[in-house]
């Protein structure tokens, strides 16, 4: 009796080990060179060429910009709280890293006989989590902002959690409206139900843009990037930031990015769903090993269109005002998600009948 | 008021349309816009490894001429230096001894010719002052330096490769201009 108290299945816990590591890892290269592409992708759409010299085509030079970043020097302002300031981009890296466990990065895999599911936690209350940490991303700015000592910091601060606060509402309603078409808040049903059908983002376009637009907002991109503004406030909440730390910061809105770009693919673009084929067909016909590898690439380019939109937008639109932004998330977005809301459950009362 | 030219454009000040005021239509005209730009060609060139040509009335940097048997054709005269509306042109001049005719054409040379590059403003006044035809400006620009001293250059830095001696070296400094004006000729 005691020895089936004891046994304890090392296999599994290696396996979402090796899993952590290998998807931490991806999403910090693909923040790596979401940083370059940022860059080739301004250049090429203002007429200009972008990195090319580290490197071919420049792909070195994330790695020149992270080493120019470790080697600069570490400020640590005498009027700031130190314990805080360290703090801040450390929670800011953190929370952006730890979405990315609820994610579904493919289907099953085969290692060895054993089937190895390629998500980190499939817990049954996924949206939830990946809302949690979301809003746990605040704090990363907040307290920056707040343990810099600095007005500006504390101003952007102040405007990174109003605006995140504020969009976060939308951004649940309009899942809400998700939530009862699909009837599950486990990504890995949602993205399920959208293998065999359709995808979600025909059910629920007006839903998709509006979680699109708080997405952009949440992840303090262009056009609702009001917490660094420079013009304004100077850098915003990573002025006193120096050296690696200002890196982190940076880096983890470059990972925010990557991973609300897969939880929108997840949730309204059938997540690894390959389009036009029919998903359990092709895994009889390759085998389970390789229809992962697919269906893991397919994601990856779905999340990729969404990154260059994103940069895209960033690069085509001016930033908002604040009072534009306030009234764009609580006069506008609010409403509009609670009448697709209300809309979504009535078709969905009536179909049930 | 009355509009003295018909330039004026009165402003719009309608209220906006319903489209407009949804903003995303705009955005994304905007965004078909910065998406026509990824086709368009890039205006920027691979400096070192591609330049630009220069204009053929370009004024570079100077160089001290030799003849065809690869004398120095400067004899000192400082008509150069009279001529220079800047006064980046000094010169020392020396006799020439016994068995140095191989070096200096006339009697007379220039023992020391610096041209200052901070001062010079590159009009081309003391070319069109030589009588020898011993100074020229060429198709190049001093390239930039440390130091002060180091953009003061002396008669190594300006003199012409010797085209006896070194025949390819002299051929590429007088350039393409003095090229296409031999075949020219």
């Amino acid at each position: 009796m005691y020895s089936t108290l004891l046994a304890f299945d090392w296999l599994f816990v290696i396996e979402k080990l090796v899993l952590i590591v290998g998807i931490v890892s991806i999403s910090l290269v693909i923040a790596m060179y979401e940083t370059w592409a940022e860059r080739k992708v301004a250049a090429i759409m203002q007429d200009r060429r972008g990195p090319m010299r580290a490197g071919p085509m420049g792909l070195l030079q994330p790695l020149a910009d992270g080493l120019k970043l470790f080697m600069k020097e570490e400020i640590i302002p005498n009027t700031s709280n130190r314990i805080l300031f360290i703090l801040g981009p450390c929670l800011a890296m953190l929370a952006a890293m730890m979405t990315s466990a609820v994610i579904p990065w493919g289907g099953k895999i085969d290692v060895f006989g054993r089937e190895v599911s390629l998500q980190i936690a499939d817990i049954n209350i996924g949206i939830l989590y990946v809302f949690a940490v979301v809003s746990m991303g605040v704090f990363g700015i907040m307290i920056g902002g707040w343990a810099s000592n600095n007005k500006f910091s504390l101003m952007a601060a102040l405007r990174g959690a109003s605006q995140a606060i504020s969009y976060e509402l939308p951004m649940g309603l309009s899942l809400i409206a998700l939530l009862m078409l699909t009837g599950s808040l486990k990504l890995s049903v949602i993205v399920g139900q959208q293998l065999d059908g359709v995808w979600n983002v025909v059910y629920q376009p007006l839903g998709f843009l509006i979680f699109l637009i708080c997405a952009f907002a949440e992840c303090n991109r262009t056009p609702f990037d009001l917490p660094e503004a420079e013009n304004e406030l100077n850098f915003g909440y990573h002025q006193e930031y120096s050296s690696m730390k200002l890196g982190f910061f940076l880096f983890a809105e470059y990972i925010n990015m990557f991973i609300s770009s897969a939880i929108m693919a997840t949730l309204f673009f059938g997540g690894y769903d390959i389009p036009f084929v029919n998903d359990a067909q092709l895994t009889e016909k390759v085998g389970l090993n390789l229809m992962a590898l697919f269906q893991g690439g397919v994601l990856f380019a779905k999340i990729a269109g969404f990154i260059f939109l994103f940069m895209w937008v960033r690069w085509t639109i001016p930033r908002f005002r604040y009072d534009q932004l306030m009234n764009l998330g609580w006069k506008k977005l609010v409403p509009l998600a609670l009448i697709n809301m209300i809309v979504t459950a009535a078709v969905v009362l009536w179909l049930k009948k | 008021m009355q509009a003295l030219t018909n330039r004026a454009k009165p402003v719009d000040r309608k209220p906006m349309t319903f489209v407009e005021r949804l903003y995303l239509w705009n955005i994304f005209k905007g965004m078909l816009i910065t998406f026509k730009h990824i086709f368009k060609k890039k205006a920027t060139i691979n400096y070192p490894e591609q330049q630009r040509p220069f204009s053929p009335v370009f004024r570079g940097l100077h160089v001290l001429n030799r003849d065809e048997q690869g004398r120095e054709r400067c004899t000192a005269c400082g008509l150069c230096a009279v001529a220079c509306p800047a006064e980046a042109i000094t010169m020392e001049a020396a006799e020439r001894k016994e068995g140095e005719e191989n070096l200096y054409r006339e009697e007379k040379y220039a023992a020391k010719y610096e041209i200052n590059m901070l001062r010079c403003i590159f009009c081309g006044l003391c070319e069109e002052a030589c009588p020898k035809d011993a100074i020229y400006l060429s198709e190049t620009f001093a390239p930039a330096n440390y130091q002060r001293k180091g953009l003061i250059y002396g008669k190594p830095d300006l003199l012409i490769p010797d085209p006896v001696t070194q025949p390819e070296e002299y051929k590429q400094a007088l350039g393409n201009r003095a090229n296409k004006q031999q075949q020219a000729n």
